[in-house]
């Protein structure tokens, strides 16, 4: 029996991890539909979900309350597009990333503070805001993190200059 | 008004090695509210990544961390390699994996050094960092440094280890593992340290949740997460072993976990070393023709939790984005709920049972508070305070 | 043999200044007092005040930030001290050089009396270093 055995247990170990995957990413599809932009498939245990930057709230609560995913951390980046942050969530008993994608707006970035639910994101949503300037709204202390002495107020480093369309021609 | 004493440690502590700036506000001897600043290691490692090459990188996040050199370039060639769909091979996936634990095995024992360094145990410190040496020597011959080993590249490694090196990396391993059930006995049984770290800086399953804390200050509140098992890259998934849990959450059980996490690397290594022989033939590289646009995430788990790289690329030589995330960042954060509350001499221990790697961290918060009437205390009074501790506690015991 | 000849000359005692920097150099710093190297035995000792100092070790990149520190820290110093910058960071500012907080490599800030270069400096480096800086002072 043993290999065998071994072999059948761990075929439906993974075919239930499998079916538990299916179920949240479909239970998520599911509840935001409204709110999802789109939806990258990089590999099993990786998307990229893009929504709208008003629905975060709603989405981070049902991602870290009822589905139990650990925020990993928030990456932000400016483009052309504007600013874009990507909340990185794992769910540890599948290896799965969900990379949430949000657009802000390129003159006034902001967007609701998860820093209220839990207390992961207080010193990341600081940092993006000393570093690129993106209003986090109503988080519980939005002070300086690690900017103090090494450059000024008003100064941010991680922001570029885009030529625009009209510089170009 | 009770009158609050302010005690700073840092920034520029003896007993830090690296720059940082904690005050703890004080009422007599217990803990009331603790501050931190930061800033002082800052240096913009994420904007520097994209000015260079993806080859380049991975002399730069070597440096982040002197203690995890590897986990970065490990969680980084991860990043790019999911990015462009790069396998690697057998051979390559066992190097990785033996190079990581030996990490592993030599940061613990740096840990244990320094925690006996924080009880007043100065000959633990001395003897954990004296049987650290061997390891560090294991790197030298593999690689040709103690620390900053360069061994990783995109698609493989770039130094191959020979089939007459492995009978010495195997020695030096039944040598640390004597010298593991030493201190494993010393910690493990001495009744001062347990009258010292049991109960002290306790963190619930609820704040690691809360604070999204990895590693083994997870592993010791109960919160089975191991990079290494939920999400299996290298060798891991090739070998056999356990991962390590506690169930209290204070200062011992962190101990506890970290001295038992060294016996289950020295495992896996040794494993990892038969695998190298039957992969005799293998290649330690693959080609790489371009990283295409797109996303990768990357992470390893480090000797203080799950390292997070999250690289961006437009289709160019550079990364376009490249963010960092070190363990310690969420993890420094949970002093907040292990330190408040405690005595000083305690609150010290707490710290640094979190094992905090503040160059990893590359920021910490700034806050200025003033409170009238503050008495600044001798930062160098922290040690002996925390080793006065432990003498009253061997009086106690009679020792 | 002059008189900081004659003080420099046994039993030093060494402040340690972290920059920002990735504590490799830090933690080999410390391995020359451990049993293998052992300075401890020559009377050298890693104290927890400038003011008590003979050397200051400093390495790492010195940002903007520390730079503050550091001339706080030279200031309070007791002349005379011998400085040593450690590490290709202490330098010269190694690969953090070209970052937007750097704030010049340490002879830029405070005058320094030896170079000891490595990524990181092994032990064996440091203490050769230490015994060249003490034979031509």
């Amino acid at each position: 029996m043993g290999r065998w055995g071994d072999w059948v247990t761990k075929r439906r170990r993974d075919n239930k991890k499998k079916m538990d995957k299916e179920l949240n990413i479909e239970d998520f599809k599911k509840n935001f539909k409204s709110d999802i932009l789109e939806i990258i498939e990089k590999n099993p245990r990786r998307e990229i979900i893009t929504i709208k930057s008003e629905s975060i709230l709603p989405v981070a609560k049902w991602l870290y309350k009822e589905a139990g995913f650990r925020f990993i951390i928030a990456s932000a980046l400016h483009t052309k597009r504007g600013f874009e942050i990507h909340y990185h969530f794992s769910l540890d008993s599948l290896g799965l990333i969900l990379n949430i994608h949000v657009i802000l707006d390129k003159v006034k970035p902001e967007i609701e503070s998860l820093s209220n639910m839990f207390n992961a994101s207080n010193w990341i949503e600081r940092e993006m805001h000393e570093l690129f300037g993106i209003n986090f709204l109503n988080h519980p202390n939005q002070d300086k993190l690690i900017s103090e002495g090494n450059w000024a107020e008003g100064v941010y480093p991680f922001r570029k200059e885009f030529k625009s369309d009209q510089e170009k021609r | 008004m009770s009158k609050k004493t302010l005690i700073p440690i840092g920034p520029y502590h003896p007993l830090q090695e690296e720059p940082e700036l904690f005050k703890l506000y004080c009422d007599g001897e217990i803990v009331k509210d603790i501050k931190w600043e930061t800033g002082y290691n800052h240096r913009g490692i994420e904007k520097l990544s994209e000015s260079k090459t993806y080859e380049q990188v991975f002399f730069l996040v070597e440096r982040i961390c002197g203690i995890c050199s590897t986990s970065h370039p490990f969680a980084f060639a991860n990043a790019v390699e999911e990015l462009a769909d790069i396998e690697i091979t057998n051979r390559a996936k066992y190097i990785r994996s033996i190079i990581g634990e030996l990490e592993r095995v030599h940061s613990h024992l740096l840990w244990v050094g320094l925690a006996g360094h924080f009880l007043g145990y100065n000959t633990l410190f001395m003897w954990a960092w004296k049987y650290r040496e061997p390891v560090l020597d294991l790197f030298e011959m593999i690689s040709g440094n103690r620390n900053s080993y360069a061994m990783f590249k995109i698609g493989g490694v770039r130094r191959d280890i020979e089939e007459s090196k492995i009978p010495a990396i195997q020695k030096v391993l039944g040598d640390v593992k004597k010298k593991t059930d030493m201190l494993v006995g010393a910690v493990m049984d001495d009744p001062v340290i347990h009258a010292r770290t049991k109960g002290v800086g306790i963190l619930t399953k609820q704040d690691i949740i809360d604070y999204g804390a990895v590693g083994p200050t997870a592993r010791a509140s109960g919160v089975a997460i191991d990079v290494r098992k939920d999400d299996p890259y290298a060798a891991y998934p090739l070998v056999n072993w356990k991962v390590i849990t506690a169930e209290a959450g204070d200062v011992f059980a962190k101990a506890q976990v970290r001295l038992l996490e060294m016996y289950e690397s020295i495992s896996i290594i040794n494993q990892c070393l038969e695998g190298l022989k039957k992969e005799k033939e293998g290649e330690i590289t693959v080609k790489v023709k371009e990283i295409p646009e797109g996303i990768g995430n990357g992470r390893a788990e480090a000797p203080r939790g799950e390292v997070f790289h999250f690289v961006q690329s437009d289709g160019s030589n550079s990364p376009a984005r490249h963010k960092i995330r070190a363990p310690s960042y969420v993890n420094i954060a949970t002093f907040r709920k292990s330190c408040i509350g405690q005595t000083i001499a305690d609150a010290t221990l707490s710290l640094a049972a979190v094992d905090p790697c503040y160059c990893c961290t590359e920021r910490m918060a700034v806050a200025y508070d003033v409170h009238s009437g503050e008495k600044i205390m001798n930062a160098s009074e922290l040690i002996c305070k925390s080793a006065k501790r432990t003498n009253e506690i061997k009086k106690k015991f009679r020792i | 043999m002059g008189f900081k000849s004659y003080c420099f000359k046994k039993s030093l005692w060494v402040f340690h200044f972290g920059g920002a920097s990735c504590n490799n150099c830090d933690i080999e710093i410390l391995d020359c007092l451990t049993p293998r190297h052992d300075l401890e035995r020559f009377g050298i000792l890693l104290v927890g005040s400038i003011r008590h100092a003979d050397v200051l070790l400093v390495n790492g990149s010195i940002n903007t930030r520390d730079k503050e520190r550091l001339l706080e820290i030279y200031n309070q110093a007791p002349k005379p001290i011998l400085v040593v910058a450690i590490g290709a960071c202490g330098c010269t500012g190694g690969i953090f050089a070209e970052g937007y907080t750097f704030a010049g490599p340490v002879d830029k800030i405070i005058p320094v009396n030896a170079y000891i270069p490595g990524c990181p400096p092994k032990p064996e480096a440091i203490i050769a270093g230490i015994v060249k800086l003490i034979k031509n002072s």
